[in-house]
C-alpha cells in the first residue's frame, strides 16, 4: 500500500527540486542572500558531515537523470533503514501480546 | 521544514532537545502499555512512509521548496505517542545519514514535526469526529487535522527561526544564527504550507484514513472504544 506511494514520492522531487527549501540554505547561499554569514551559523554548519548529504550518493555526477536516480536509490535505502530501525525499536518497547 | 545546523542558537536548541527527550521517554512508556505487538510492522511502515513523504519536496513560486510530514495520519491511526516515536526515527535517520536537518537542531525538528504536529493533529481530529461519525465527517476531520497541524507546525518552526535575530545578535546588529526575523520567517513558512503542503497533508490524511476505515477499522487508535483503563 505505502509502497505504491514511494516511487512517486521519490521520482517527482528529483524533477521538482528547485533551489533550497526556505531556511535550509547552505552558508554559501546565505552569504549571497543576506550579504554575510552569521557567525554562529558558520561555526555550527561544519559540526556534522553526513555520509550522504542532500540525498546525493555521488556528488560529482550532476546530470539530471543521474541525480534523479541517486535520489531514488537514497530514498529507497533511507526508507528501508527507517523501517528496520523502527521495527527494532518497536520490538524492544512492545512486549505485550494483545 | 527541516532546520539545519547553525540556524538556531543554543538557548533555543538546547531546551527543545530537553523537551523532545522528555516526551520521548513518556512515549516509550505509553507505547509499551497501549500498543499491541501486531502493530509493529505497521509502525515500521509508518516511519518509512514519513521518511518518504518528507523527501517529497514540492516547488513553490519564488523558487523554494517544502514538504508534508505524514504525522497527522500516523497520530490518528497509531496514537500520538507512537507517532512521536515513528516520525522521530525518520527525522533522526534523515539528519544522521542524509544531512537533512541539523544535529544541534534535531531536538527542535523532532519537537516541531514529531511532537507538536502529531499531538495537534490528534487533538483536532478528536475534536471534530468520534466513533459514531459517518465517513464524510471523519474525512473532513482528517483533512482539517492534517492541514492545520502542518500549518501550525510550520508557524512554530518559523517562530524558532524568526526569534534568532532578536535573541542572538552581535553588538553591531548582525545576527549570529538565522538572520531573518519573525516578519519574514512567519509569512514565508505559513504561506508555503497554507497554500500547498497543508493541502497535501490534509489529502494524504484523508485518503489513508479511509483506507484503514475500510480494511482495518479496529486498528485505528483515535476511534477505539473507551474502556475503563483509558
Amino acid at each position: 500500500m505505502l509502497c505504491l506511494i514511494t516511487p512517486a514520492g521519490i521520482i517527482l522531487p528529483a524533477f521538482f527540486n528547485s533551489g533550497d527549501a526556505w531556511g535550509e540554505w547552505s552558508a554559501q547561499t546565505l552569504k549571497e542572500l543576506v550579504g554575510y554569514v552569521p557567525k554562529g551559523l558558520e561555526k555550527y554548519s561544519h559540526i556534522w558531515k553526513a555520509p550522504i548529504p542532500v540525498y546525493s550518493i555521488n556528488g560529482i555526477d550532476k546530470t539530471i537523470t543521474h541525480r534523479s536516480g541517486y535520489y531514488l536509490v537514497s530514498g529507497i535505502f533511507g526508507a528501508t533503514i527507517t523501517y528496520i530501525v523502527m521495527l527494532i525499536i518497536s520490538k524492544l518497547i512492545i512486549r505485550n501480546g494483545k | 521544514m527541516h532546520i539545519p545546523d547553525g540556524y538556531l542558537s543554543p538557548q533555543t536548541y538546547i531546551p527543545l532537545f530537553g523537551v523532545f527527550v522528555s516526551v520521548a521517554a513518556v512515549a516509550v512508556r505509553k507505547v509499551k502499555k497501549e500498543v499491541s505487538v501486531r502493530v509493529i510492522p505497521y509502525l515500521g511502515m509508518a516511519a518509512a512512509f514519513s521518511f518518504i513523504i518528507m523527501m517529497f519536496n514540492l516547488p513553490i513560486p519564488g523558487g523554494t521548496t517544502g514538504h508534508a510530514v505524514g504525522s497527522a495520519i500516523i497520530a490518528i491511526i497509531f496514537g500520538p505517542w507512537a507517532a512521536m516515536l515513528a516520525v522521530s526515527v525518520a527525522l533522526i535517520i534523515q539528519a544522521l545519514i542524509f544531512g537533512d536537518g541539523g544535529i544541534t537542531a534535531l531536538g527542535a525538528n523532532c519537537f516541531n514535526m514529531a511532537v507538536f504536529m502529531p499531538f495537534t493533529a490528534y487533538f483536532i481530529f478528536k475534536l471534530l469526529s468520534n466513533q459514531t461519525a459517518g465517513r464524510a465527517r471523519m474525512s473532513f476531520a482528517a483533512f482539517i487535522a492534517g492541514y492545520l497541524s502542518l500549518v501550525l507546525a510550520a508557524i512554530v518552526t518559523a517562530f524558532e527561526f524568526g526569534i534568532q535575530p532578536l535573541i542572538a545578535s552581535t553588538s553591531d546588529g548582525r545576527a549570529l544564527y538565522c538572520p531573518y526575523d519573525l516578519s519574514i520567517a512567519v509569512p514565508a513558512m505559513a504561506l508555503e504550507h497554507m497554500l500547498l503542503f497543508g493541502i497535501v497533508e490534509g489529502i494524504i490524511t484523508t485518503i489513508i484514513l479511509n483506507y484503514f476505515l475500510k480494511t482495518e477499522p479496529d486498528l485505528i487508535y483515535a476511534l477505539r472504544k473507551k474502556t475503563k483503563n483509558d
